[in-house]
């Protein structure tokens, strides 16, 4: 069993107040999706906005709810900057030939 | 294994950890691994999901805002509440407040066991109205095993999630578990949490029906 107590993994990690703030703001952050997808937005706008408004609330639950802002900031740079490198890479591979492809269609 | 000179040396630098370069226990940096390897496998699906989502100019869009774009924002705001609860929940551990460690952890539970009950009932209508995974009414397989595919394997995660929960919170009672432990099952349902925030907005939002 792993130590407990000061100098183990416990942090002064944020208050009920905070982590309550950063719900509120993501349920607003999901209640204005939902609002955007009255708007009738061409499909790309959509997907675009809508991705971009979920990594926002992924960063908030990321360093909010699973404590990474709370710890030591190689654990951050172990984690967040290769799992971002290989999305991208996944992006690059894929995403401009399915926007081709909608192109072709004449969407 | 020698113990450390002092604290304040292995935390003076982001890469001064010694035999501890991230300043987390293993069962931590386990889990943090796995979620990395599960983003990269949500990702993949959902990349594969948006290039065909944006190919094709027939997408089918069976999402009426009642009841199934209703059905799924309570969904969302339920598995966000499940995600508060579960912070309260490592917070009460971190207090060694057992009583209400486990009570928020259960409540969490309860959480996911809603969530999958209302996800069944959404996935039971699309199948009534003839989406499976393998066709649709309109023809178009792809829909029915991008969104049976993508959102099984989150329902499958939330379903672990509630067994690990409670799991956890009797383990925890019995003093099987410590703080570190409930910690750990937090970082894996706020995961969970996670990547609904991506399903939910992709798969529903994209494909809503506002008629006309």
């Amino acid at each position: 069993m792993s130590t407990h107590g000061n100098g183990s993994d416990s942090h002064a990690a944020g208050s009920t107040r905070l982590f309550a703030f950063v719900w509120t703001w993501l349920v607003a952050i999901t209640g204005f999706e939902v609002f955007l997808a009255y708007l009738r937005l061409r499909p790309e706008l959509m997907l675009g906005l809508l991705v971009v408004l979920s990594l926002v609330k992924a960063a908030l639950i990321v360093s909010y709810f699973m404590h990474l802002k709370y710890e030591k900031l190689s654990l951050a740079l172990l984690l967040v900057p290769s799992t971002l490198f290989c999305i991208c890479m996944i992006v690059i591979f894929f995403m401009p030939d399915g926007l081709r492809a909608m192109q072709l269609r004449g969407h | 294994m020698h113990e450390t000179k002092s604290d304040e040396a292995l935390v003076s630098s982001p890469w001064s950890g010694g035999t501890r370069p991230f300043s987390v226990n293993s069962k931590k940096l386990g889990m943090w691994l796995f979620i990395v390897s599960d983003t990269l496998t949500f990702s993949a699906l959902l990349l594969a999901y948006s290039y065909v989502r944006l190919a094709n100019p027939d997408w089918p869009r069976p999402f009426e805002i009642y009841p199934a774009i209703a059905k799924s924002t309570t969904m969302t705001i339920i598995l966000l509440a499940s995600s508060l609860t579960m912070v309260l929940g490592v917070a009460a551990a971190r207090r060694n407040d057992r009583v209400k460690t486990v009570r928020w952890l259960l409540f969490t539970a309860v959480g996911g066991i809603l969530f999958v009950v209302l996800h069944t009932t959404e996935w039971i209508n699309l199948i009534h109205e003839g989406y499976t995974p393998w066709s649709t009414p309109q023809g178009v397989p792809l829909f029915g095993a991008a969104f049976f595919g993508i959102t099984g394997l989150h329902m499958l995660h939330v379903t672990i999630g509630v067994i690990y929960l409670a799991v956890m919170a009797f383990g925890y009672q019995k003093q099987n578990f410590d703080a570190d432990d409930v910690e750990v099952t937090g970082l894996y349902w706020h995961f969970v949490d996670l990547v609904w925030m991506f399903v939910f907005p992709m798969i529903y939002l994209m494909s809503v029906n506002l008629g006309g």
